[in-house]
C-alpha cells in the first residue's frame, strides 16, 4: 500500500504541473526517440514486416497441415489400403520435376512434354500404391487432391525459407520483397486449400467452365477417345460438322486437347474451316466473374505443349483459329464452381454458334475444343 | 515432413493468455483504487486511475477477441454446394446439398413423377459477395 501511495503522490505531481520542472522528461523522450528512429529505424521496420510475414506463415502452416489431413484422409477413405498411406503421402508431397535445359531450345517442347508424362505416370502409380482400391477416376482425383496438397507444401516451405533467412540476416530486402508479394500468395493458397476440398469430393472446379461448354455440345451424342484422356463427338451445329473435344470424365483431367485436335485436323486432311477453343481465363480486378470475351489464338493454359501442338497444325494447313474465354479469378478457378461461371456457359455457348454462323460455311467442319479440369462433369 | 499436434495449431498462446489476464486483473484493481481514491476525496488520482483501469480492461479485452477472431479466420471455409436433379421428360426439378459421387450429366434416381431416370444438370456453389463501391 506504500507502493502505491508513493506511486499516486508521484502522479499527482507529474499531472498538476505538466510542464513545469518534468518538462525535461517529455524533451528527452523526442530525442531519444528521433534518435532511435534515425539509428534504428530500418531495423524496427525489418521486425514489423517479420512480424507480418510470421503472422502468414503461421496461417500457412495450419492451411498446408489441414491440406495434408484432407488429403491422408480421403486415401483412406476411397483407397482402403491395408497400410497407412501418410508416410507415402509426406514422401510424395516433397516430389519435384526439373524442367529440361533450354539452352538449347530446338526440341524443348517434346522434352517438356516427356518430363511431363513421366511425372503424371509416376504420380498415378504413387496414388495407385496408396490406394489400391481406387477406380479411374477416384485415382484421378486423388492425384488432383496430392497435386493441391503439394503445392501448397511447396508455398509454406518457399515462405518459411525467405522468412528464416531474413530473420538470419535481418536484411530489409530479403523481407520486403517476400512481405510485398504476400497478399497474393495467401490468395493463392486459399485457392489451392479450397481446389483441396473440391478434388477430394470430386465436385466442378470454375477451370472446368470450358470442359463444361465442351460437356453440354457434346450430350447425348456418341464419344470416342482421340488422344490420351481425351474425348470427341461428332455433333451437327448450324448446319455445320462440329469435332467437339473434351477431357474424359468425370475425374480430375485435363486430357491432351493439343493432340486431340491434331489427331481430328489430320484424320480430315487439314479440311477444317476454324478452330474454336473455349477456356476459363484469369480476369482483371474490376470485370464480373463469368464475363465471356472472344478472341483469336489457342485458349489453352498449362506448360504450353498443347498449345505449341495447336498452333504448330493450324498453321501446316493455315486453319484459323478463334478463342472464347470465361473470365474468374484464381480463386474462382481451383475452387467449386461459381453459379455465375455456370450460368454463363450458355452465353458462351451462344458465341460459339454465333462464331461458327459468322466464320463458317454451311456444311464446313469445326473443332469446338472445350479446354479445362473434367472433375465433376460427366 | 514435421508434424505439429492438432491442438496446437488452434490454441492461443499461454503466455499471451496469461498477459492478457494479468492487465485485466490490474485494470480492475486500479478501478477499485479510484473508488478508494474518490472515496478520500482525492477526485482527480480517482480520475486518472478510473481513466487507466478503464483503458487496459478495454485494450486487454480487445487484445484477447482479436486472437480469437484470428484463430477463427485460419479455418477455411467450405461453401455449401448445390446439386440440381431434372427429369427430361416431365422438367421436375429438384435441389439439394452435393453428395461425393455427383458430377453433371449422371444419371440418378427414377423421377418420382414420370419413373424416367432423372440428370444432374448442375453443381455449383453460390458466393452471396459484397459489391465495393467503385468509381470505375
Amino acid at each position: 500500500m506504500n507502493e502505491l501511495a508513493a506511486m499516486t503522490a508521484l502522479q499527482n505531481q507529474i499531472m498538476q504541473e505538466p510542464f513545469g520542472e518534468y518538462s525535461w522528461i517529455l524533451n528527452v523522450l523526442i530525442y531519444v526517440f528521433f534518435f532511435v528512429f534515425m539509428f534504428y529505424g530500418q531495423k524496427i521496420n525489418t521486425y514489423i514486416m517479420l512480424r507480418e510475414v510470421e503472422g502468414s506463415l503461421y496461417k500457412l502452416k495450419y492451411i498446408r497441415d489441414d491440406g495434408r489431413k484432407i488429403a491422408v484422409e480421403t486415401i483412406k477413405e476411397i483407397g482402403k489400403s491395408q497400410t497407412d498411406p501418410t508416410v507415402r503421402v509426406d514422401r510424395f508431397l516433397e516430389y519435384f520435376t526439373i524442367s529440361p535445359q533450354s539452352l538449347d531450345p530446338a526440341g524443348l517442347v517434346w522434352k517438356l512434354e516427356h518430363v511431363l508424362d513421366v511425372r503424371e505416370n509416376r504420380f498415378k502409380d504413387e496414388v495407385k500404391l496408396m490406394a489400391p482400391a481406387a477406380d479411374k477416376t477416384q485415382t484421378n482425383n486423388l492425384e488432383n487432391t496430392l497435386e493441391a496438397a503439394m503445392a501448397l507444401n511447396y508455398i509454406y516451405k518457399v515462405i518459411r525459407h525467405f522468412y528464416l533467412l531474413g530473420k538470419k540476416t535481418l536484411s530489409l530486402y530479403i523481407i520486403m520483397q517476400i512481405q510485398m508479394i504476400l497478399p497474393l500468395i495467401m490468395r493463392e493458397a486459399e485457392a489451392y486449400a479450397s481446389a483441396l476440398k473440391a478434388f477430394a469430393y470430386g465436385q466442378p472446379i470454375g477451370d472446368g467452365a470450358g470442359a463444361l461448354v465442351a460437356a453440354k455440345l457434346m450430350h447425348g451424342q456418341p464419344t470416342r477417345k482421340i488422344a490420351k484422356d481425351c474425348v470427341v463427338a461428332t455433333v451437327p451445329i448450324e448446319g455445320r460438322t462440329a469435332y467437339v473435344i473434351k477431357a474424359e470424365g468425370h475425374g480430375g483431367n485435363v486430357g491432351k486437347p493439343g493432340d486431340a485436335t491434331k489427331t481430328i485436323i489430320e484424320e480430315n486432311e487439314g479440311k477444317i474451316a476454324t478452330v474454336i477453343m473455349v477456356d476459363a481465363a484469369l480476369k482483371l480486378e474490376g470485370e464480373d466473374v463469368g464475363d465471356i470475351a472472344e478472341g483469336v489464338g489457342a485458349a489453352i493454359g498449362g506448360p504450353g505443349v498443347d498449345q505449341f501442338k495447336i498452333e504448330e497444325t493450324i498453321l501446316k494447313y493455315r486453319i484459323p483459329i478463334h478463342a472464347v474465354i470465361i473470365k474468374e479469378d484464381i480463386g474462382d478457378a481451383v475452387s467449386p464452381l461459381r453459379k455465375e461461371i455456370f450460368d454463363s456457359v450458355d452465353t458462351a455457348i451462344e458465341r460459339i454458334k454465333q462464331v461458327i454462323l459468322e466464320k463458317t460455311k454451311e456444311g464446313d467442319k469445326v473443332i469446338i475444343a472445350g479446354v479445362g479440369n473434367t472433375i465433376g462433369i460427366g | 515432413m514435421k508434424k505439429t499436434p492438432s491442438s496446437a495449431k488452434t490454441k492461443i498462446s499461454l503466455f499471451v493468455l496469461l498477459v492478457i489476464f494479468i492487465t485485466i486483473a490490474l485494470s480492475l484493481a486500479a478501478i477499485i483504487f479510484a473508488i478508494q481514491a474518490f472515496s478520500t476525496g482525492q477526485e482527480l488520482v480517482a480520475g486518472y486511475l478510473l481513466l487507466i483501469g478503464f483503458l487496459a480492461a478495454a485494450l486487454s479485452t480487445y487484445v484477447l477477441f482479436q486472437t480469437r477472431k484470428r484463430m477463427l479466420h485460419l479455418r477455411i471455409k467450405t461453401p455449401p454446394i448445390t446439386t440440381t436433379i431434372e427429369c427430361r421428360k416431365c422438367s421436375f426439378k429438384s435441389v439439394r446439398d452435393f453428395q461425393r459421387g455427383d458430377y453433371i450429366f449422371k444419371e440418378v434416381d427414377p423421377c418420382q413423377k414420370c419413373n424416367e431416370n432423372m440428370l444432374i444438370t448442375a453443381i455449383y456453389r453460390e458466393v452471396k459477395e459484397r459489391k465495393e463501391k467503385t468509381r470505375f
